[in-house]
């Protein structure tokens, strides 16, 4: 790594911290019980939109009425998104004719993107009508973000609510996440994006001359589809000629910005921000990649200052970057080494002031290796998922870096909302060990941490897990599973290992090189990710109602600080060690005997 | 139950309205009025007509262009309308095939250059639709595209250098050459 | 250092020290006992253990059957370890349950079923009816005469007698119990050794202190604390995901072998021992242990906890609120100065009040005649030969004092003293007033001296503050624990006595009124409470704080409202009590990140040997250069067996505390059992493995 690669994760995370503060503040006053100058700016829209639905805003929810309503919204919204799949050939907005998305895609995709997962199965330009993607999954990537937050602040307001039974307004909370945070922002950094080259239209795909015709061989089919077979046993092929290429279009910008801020990561096309239209240069890299982690970031500050004490924010973003800052530099220094396995040939892999070097397969040229490792670790950090560089390809340590970030439960940064509530229950699981090693009943902000807490917060931090090893289990036997890998020997495994790791963490990204479009990925990971997502998020509501039902316990000498460095170090360990005592024996037969094996 | 499926209902109706509907169209004026070049493809007109994007890359085969990066779509090297990459994990042997086939092409389209390979040459980009190499990766082609066309080092090397895109701001991303547009002045050149 | 000297003054004849041979035989005998499966069930990490036990039993027998899917021996080994596991945790729990059962059986002695004088009313001279002990119920009166054992737990109505209360509290000297007062409460299974006392019996059969105090040493009434829940669900917890990620290892190794087109899957008995030794069993073992161990500490101290309950909330206490007689001074004030009236000698002074003092056999009264004679060299007079009257102390007059010749002196406090003079006509200087106000507000107790109608001078007595108790409190407040001191003195002494003994804050001119409201308005703030108390009119208080600890000596009422009863009867107890509570909670909260922060060096031991058929890079993660895959499996699960039975010392005694804030323990403890934790293993394991290596068992 050259000083230009640290000048550039630097510019990142200062970027980085300097943004979200400012954010941070203005979402608490968001999502302030207290009406506030922010909050009457869209006073009359928001009453609007309530009245329209029938919906009365100063209702203060339990945590059960406030799950159920968050439950049948999103399964609304996820049937939504089923239907607009199915349905589209015979709907508007259709210039390239797709057909309709097979059931099991449709299903796959529908909770993919309801459960702000965004694991794609399928090719967006190849795939999706526009309307599919206006209405379904640009619709998705906003309310399921939304969704996230909502719950966020019903469980902050379990910590700082005291002999309360209610956790706020579930409508109240995704109509101002919605209206207040997620819209400004994606038509801020949307039309930034145009600026950069990222296409905003509704027209066909365009047809151009290429400079250079060429031509390719393909096989010759019969009537039935089959490649047709020569006498001598192997396919007829023929050339066809090459002398125009294809570029799609379509209102990719405005979804590019939501999927970025609202760690969706579902791309608009196949490759998602590898592709030069959805991220078309170093400035829209830096742009796209700082959105990743803008509000998960800031719902750290924000949690501060809800809970009225800010250090408490800024230890839970200290400890995610204790672990964050160490990984991203692990990634980066393990693509800037290159590939061994090319050692012995004529390839010139080391870094100057002419090329970037390193591991270039999978890889732009714009973005280098530091631009690529960085989104690779932020995007696995937060449950974002989208990509600028192809993970499969990775060396066998840069890529267990972004499985590991997922494996560890998308708590660092995480998902918006779910990232940070995740954190909590990891808090809460140290903060109980911590508490037990001070002699005192464990409190965590004042609130005591006892039998009923402990239930929900091992079941937030242990569901994840389960999914992972037993999904895993189930496709490395099932013939069905094991026929979608790509690659051979222990890599293999990884691309089943990221699969599942990805989907049960509600992250989205892939070692791509595993074909996932089959009834059996499909079902699999639409499983996986819907369990990843519901039951964890209406464990932590439970958790929060037990909170706010409690009183406040106030803090002492013999309380254990929760701001201080000692903390935030005990945090990340739980966290680490967590996710590496689950995950090692499996990582081992993946990335590491992939790694080891390729030192030999 | 059914009041509160009703509230769902409208609420996901008014919010699709507003993001999915309003705030798309929205972007899309804003983008058709502001930015209309890039909103539309950025694409390079010639003759009054695309002759391609110059955010997308094009294949090129032909000893006297250019060579951009190896492209792993299908069915055809830069198909724009499939983006994709190889995903051959770092020890597959079918990659270190792969890039061993790359660098016999390369030096048998320029016998004499024995200098190693830079890597972005012999790696598929992972869009498949890369527009762009490293300006190392132009170097090593430099005096290839010059004797086959006829032309002095020199003159290539002031296009290459011309076509070539420092970091952004001296810090972001990096150094790089576009490909496409590189070769159509290539073709200017030689015509003129 | 001070008070815990004065705390284990009493000999606890009672109490079980060390492990005697037989103590540890009947241990080893009830670990197999506790093999049964229904004890198992109760412990989810042990159960783990057991079913694990189970199957690599079976697969010994198939490998016996020429079945097996690795080398008998091997497999033998792997099984044998993991049964001793389960025996190493039964075994730490038996251990702490012995000594327990032991004094169960000491008590269980002086539970006979006696023959009781049951009396038809609650008068000495009533019908008496002799029925069993058994059958009495509460309301009972019975009349108990010298030699003969009290029935049941009861308040004297009518009598006095010294009782012998060794067989509960280990303390040979008999007391005095009387009617009325504080000092009423009698215990079931006590002697009375003199005189005769009329008792109204205050529980029912199976509910009195003994039977209470027998099921909790015998820990027939330990139910799961809160926190020993809460940690319970944690550890079932991290089992179940090291017993799935375990299981799944099996498809992942045949994959990996179809993959790789080399090695073997990972065997069964490999598997089970790989779990057993993730799962938290070192914690898992202790738990119990440690808890019993907990109340184990209590009883040692000679304090009685109701429940487990009350054990760990002494461990969370905020608040402290302590009497100053007894806990911050030692009960007696000593006489320190005499300042005399204007115009009077202090020789003088001195003289009277020595006078006064002499038939006065109060330790105030002694200290006076101590002072005069150091002071002046004065020596003691005999009454008699002075043919002096003695006035004793009256509640009405509330002065004491001496009649002889001409001279009538008497000594008080400074009020009853003025409404004696202005009665009879004088009144007391002002200057004398402002000297006993300066007294009163250096923490002192001034007490006046009048010889008939002239004020002579003042006496100061001064509280004496037990030696380091400044230094407990100090260390409280670094624990975060706030201390309160409770007394009747004016609010000048009781804040000049604070200062110097080092209280935060003080109560005084008490009442028992103004303790309960002192205590909720405490709670309010959501705090929790302890105090201790022996007085009828503690009652209320005792039953309102988090933590109420009744001494023995105390009425009926004030056992019953607290949760805890202190043997000793000593009001420092209650600072003990905080650090056993904590300790207990620190020593499960350190095991249980020792037993986490094992498993590193355990994976770093068991993948490689797992794996490396399959991927022979992986021996590249065999740190600690293993002999052989076998013995490396071998030696992390017999590392796991044995670290039980080394930390068992532990478990019972619990980590050392330290008083100190919460920030600078967990640092402390996270260096010791966190680090250490991931240290101890890789050299332990690598031990076993030379060793294994060095007996050819390799």
């Amino acid at each position: 790594m050259n000083a230009n690669d640290y000048l550039q994760l630097a510019l990142y995370l200062v970027a980085l911290l300097l943004l979200a503060k400012p954010l941070g503040d203005y979402m608490a006053l968001v999502f302030a019980d207290a009406p506030n100058r922010v909050t009457r700016l869209g006073a009359r829209v928001e009453r609007g939109i309530y009245r329209a639905c029938g919906i009365a805003a100063d209702e203060d929810m339990g945590w059960k009425r406030y799950a159920l309503a968050m439950l049948c919204f999103n399964m609304l919204g996820l049937l939504a998104v089923y239907a607009l799949q199915r349905l589209q050939p015979w709907l508007p907005l259709n210039p390239q004719h797709m057909a309709a998305v097979s059931p099991d895609s449709a299903v796959n995709t529908a909770i993919s993107f309801a459960t702000n997962t965004n694991w794609q199965g399928y090719g967006g330009e190849s795939t999706m009508s526009y309307l599919t993607q206006m209405l379904g999954l640009g619709v998705q990537n906003f309310l399921s973000a939304a969704t996230g937050i909502a719950i966020l602040m019903a469980v902050i307001r379990g910590f700082v609510r005291h002999s309360a039974k209610g956790l706020g307004n579930f409508w109240v909370d995704l109509v101002r996440s919605t209206l207040y945070v997620l819209l400004p922002l994606s038509l801020l950094l949307s039309i930034v994006l145009v600026s950069q080259g990222v296409v905003q239209n509704l027209r066909p795909f365009a047809e151009v001359p290429v400079v250079q015709a060429s031509s390719y061989t393909e096989a010759v089919k019969d009537e039935a589809g089959k490649p047709r077979m020569a006498a001598a046993g192997h396919e007829v092929t023929h050339a066809v000629p090459v002398a125009t290429q294809t570029l799609p279009m379509g209102p990719a910008a405005s979804q590019i910005a939501i999927k970025q801020l609202g760690t969706n990561g579902g791309g608009f096309f196949n490759v998602n921000s590898a592709h030069p239209y959805e991220n078309p240069t170093p400035l829209s890299d830096f742009l796209e990649v700082l959105a990743i982690l803008l509000i998960p970031a800031g719902l750290c500050l924000t949690f501060g200052r809800m809970v009225g004490d800010r250090r408490q924010g800024w230890a839970l973003l200290a400890a995610m970057l204790v672990i964050f800052v160490p990984l991203l530099l692990a990634c980066t220094a393990a693509e800037q080494a290159g590939n061994p396995a090319l050692h012995g040939l004529a390839v010139d892999q080391h870094a100057s002031a002419l090329q970037a070097g390193g591991n270039m397969e999978g890889k732009e040229v714009r973005f280098g290796i530091v631009g690529s490792a960085r989104w690779a670790v932020a995007t696995s950090a937060a449950s974002n998922g989208s990509v600028n560089s192809m993970h499969d390809s990775y060396t066998p340590l840069g890529g267990l870096v972004p499985m590991w970030l997922i494996q560890l439960g998308e708590v660092i940064f995480g998902g918006v909302g779910s990232g940070l509530y995740g954190m909590l229950a990891f808090a809460v699981v140290a903060v109980f060990i911590a508490g037990l090693m001070v002699g005192r009943t464990p409190e965590y902000l004042g609130k005591k941490i006892e039998a009923y807490e402990m239930k929900m917060a091992s079941l937030t931090v242990l569901l994840p897990c389960v999914l992972v090893v037993i999904g895993t289990a189930i496709a490395v036997m099932a013939p069905a599973g094991v026929a979608g890998v790509a690659n051979p020997g222990a890599h293999g495994f990884s691309e089943v290992l990221y699969a599942l790791s990805s989907a049960s963490n509600n992250n989205g990204s892939a070692f791509a090189g595993l074909s996932a479009n089959t009834p059996f990925w499909n079902v699999l990971l639409g499983v996986c990710m819907f369990l990843a997502r519901f039951p964890l998020a209406i464990a932590m509501l439970a958790l929060a109602g037990s909170l706010a039902a409690k009183r406040h316990v106030p803090a002492t000498a013999g309380t254990l600080p929760t701001h201080t460095p000692l903390f935030v170090t005990l945090l990340a360990c739980v966290v680490v060690v967590v996710g590496a005592l689950t995950f090692l024996p499996a990582l081992a037969l993946g990335p590491i005997a992939d790694y080891l094996g390729s030192m030999r | 139950m059914a009041k509160l499926l009703r509230q769902s209902l409208l609420m996901l109706l008014l919010l699709t309205a507003a993001t999915g509907v309003a705030y798309p169209l929205l972007v899309t004026g804003l983008a058709q009025g502001l930015f209309p070049a890039q909103a539309n493809g950025s694409l390079v007109l010639e003759h009054g007509g695309a002759v391609g994007s110059r955010l997308i890359g094009q294949s090129f085969t032909d000893p006297r262009y250019f060579w951009g990066r190896p492209s792993a779509t299908s069915p055809m090297p830069y198909n724009a309308a499939a983006s994709g990459g190889s995903n051959l994990g770092p020890n597959n042997p079918a990659l270190v095939a792969a890039v061993r086939q790359r660098i016999a092409a390369l030096r048998a389209a320029d016998p004499g250059n024995t200098a190693p390979v830079p890597v972005d040459l012999v790696t598929a980009s992972g869009s498949g639709l890369d527009p762009q190499i490293s300006p190392a990766a132009a170097q090593y082609q430099v005096a290839r595209v010059a004797r086959l066309r006829g032309l002095s080092p020199a003159a290539v090397q002031a296009l290459v250098r011309a076509h070539t895109a420092g970091r952004t701001w001296g810090v972001l991303g990096e150094p790089r050459v576009d490909v496409l547009e590189l070769n159509l002045a290539l073709d200017h050149l030689s015509t003129r | 250092m001070n008070y815990r000297d004065t705390a284990s003054m009493t000999t606890h004849s009672r109490v079980v020290r060390g492990f005697s041979r037989a103590l540890l035989l009947a241990a080893v005998a009830d670990a197999f006992r506790k093999l049964a499966p229904r004890q198992q069930f109760r412990n989810p990490v042990m159960f783990v253990v057991y079913v694990c036990s189970v199957l690599t039993t079976l697969l010994w027998v198939q490998a016996l059957a020429g079945h097996g899917e690795a080398p008998t021996g091997f497999i033998f080994a792997v099984s044998l370890w993991l049964w001793f596991t389960l025996l190493f945790a039964n075994f730490a729990e038996a251990i702490a349950e012995g000594r327990g059962k032991a004094q169960a059986a000491a008590l269980r002695s002086s539970r006979k079923d006696v023959v009781a004088k049951k009396l038809a009313n609650p008068s000495r001279d009533a019908f008496i009816t002799y029925v069993p002990s058994s059958e009495l119920r509460t309301g009972n009166h019975v009349l108990v005469d010298a030699g003969e054992l009290i029935p049941g737990d009861g308040e004297v109505v009518e009598g006095a007698a010294s009782v012998d209360e060794s067989a509960i509290t280990g303390e040979s000297a008999p007391v005095i119990r009387e009617s009325g007062g504080d000092r009423s409460a009698v215990t079931g299974g006590t002697r009375v050794l003199s005189d005769w006392l009329v008792v109204r019996i205050t529980s029912n059969p199976g509910e009195s202190f003994l039977d209470r105090m027998i099921a909790m040493v015998e820990g027939a009434a330990r139910r799961r604390t809160p926190n020993e829940i809460a940690l319970t669900i944690m550890l079932a917890k991290f089992t179940l995901i090291f017993l799935l990620a375990c299981a799944t290892l099996l498809p992942y190794s045949i994959y990996s072998v179809q993959a790789a087109g080399s090695g073997q899957p990972i065997t069964l008995t490999v598997l089970t021992a790989l779990l057993v030794c993730l799962i938290p069993t070192t914690i898992g073992a202790l738990l119990s242990a440690i808890g019993i161990a907990g109340m184990d500490r209590m009883i040692r101290a000679n304090v009685i906890a109701t429940s487990g309950r009350a054990v760990e909330a002494a461990g969370d206490v905020d608040v402290l609120l302590l009497d100053k007689t007894g806990t911050i001074t030692l009960g007696n004030r000593q006489a320190d100065a005499f300042h005399p009236a204007p115009g009077v000698d202090e020789r003088a002074l001195a003289e009277a009040a020595q006078l006064a003092s002499l038939a006065d056999e109060t330790p105030e009264g002694r200290s006076i005649v101590v002072l005069a004679k150091e002071r002046f060299g004065l020596r003691e007079h005999d009454l008699e030969r002075l043919h002096a009257q003695f006035v004793p102390f009256s509640a009405q007059t509330r002065m004491s004092g001496v009649d002889m010749g001409g001279q009538r002196i008497r000594k008080g406090a400074v009020d009853a003293i003025e409404r004696y003079l202005v009665a009879a006509g004088g009144h007391l200087p002002a200057a004398l007033k402002r000297a006993a106000d300066d007294i009163a507000r250096r923490g002192a107790t001034p007490l006046m001296v009048v010889d008939g109608h002239a004020p002579l001078g003042v006496i100061e007595l001064k509280d004496v503050i037990k030696g380091g108790i400044k230094e407990r409190f100090a260390e409280m407040r670094a624990m975060g624990i706030k201390t309160i001191m409770i007394t009747g003195d004016n609010p000048l002494t009781a804040a000049a006595i604070a200062a110097e003994a080092g209280v935060d804050d003080f109560l005084a001119e008490a009442t028992p009124e103004a303790k309960l409201k002192l205590i909720r308005d405490i709670q309010a703030e959501n705090r929790l409470v302890a105090m201790c108390g022996d007085g009828t009119n503690d009652a209320p208080a005792l039953a309102q704080a988090d933590v109420a600890v009744a001494m023995n000596t105390g009425t009926q009422a004030a056992k019953e409202a607290g949760n805890m009863v202190d043997l000793d009867s000593n009001p420092t107890k209650l600072i003990e009590v905080v650090e056993i509570g904590k300790q207990m909670l620190i020593t499960r909260g350190a095991l249980t990140t020792f037993s986490i922060a094992n498993d590193i060096a355990k994976y770093f031991a068991i993948i490689p040997a797992a794996f490396a058929t399959t991927y022979p890079a992986l021996n590249a993660l065999n740190v600690m250069h293993l002999a052989t895959a076998r013995s490396a499996i071998l030696s992390a699960v017999i590392f796991n067996a044995l670290i039980i039975v080394v930390l068992i010392p532990l478990a019972l005694k619990g980590v050392a505390y330290r008083a100190l804030g919460a920030g600078a323990l967990l640092r402390r403890n996270l260096l010791v059992y966190g680090l250490g934790g991931v240290a101890v293993p890789f050299v332990g394991i690598k031990l076993i493995d030379m060793l294994l290596v060095l007996l050819r068992l390799a």
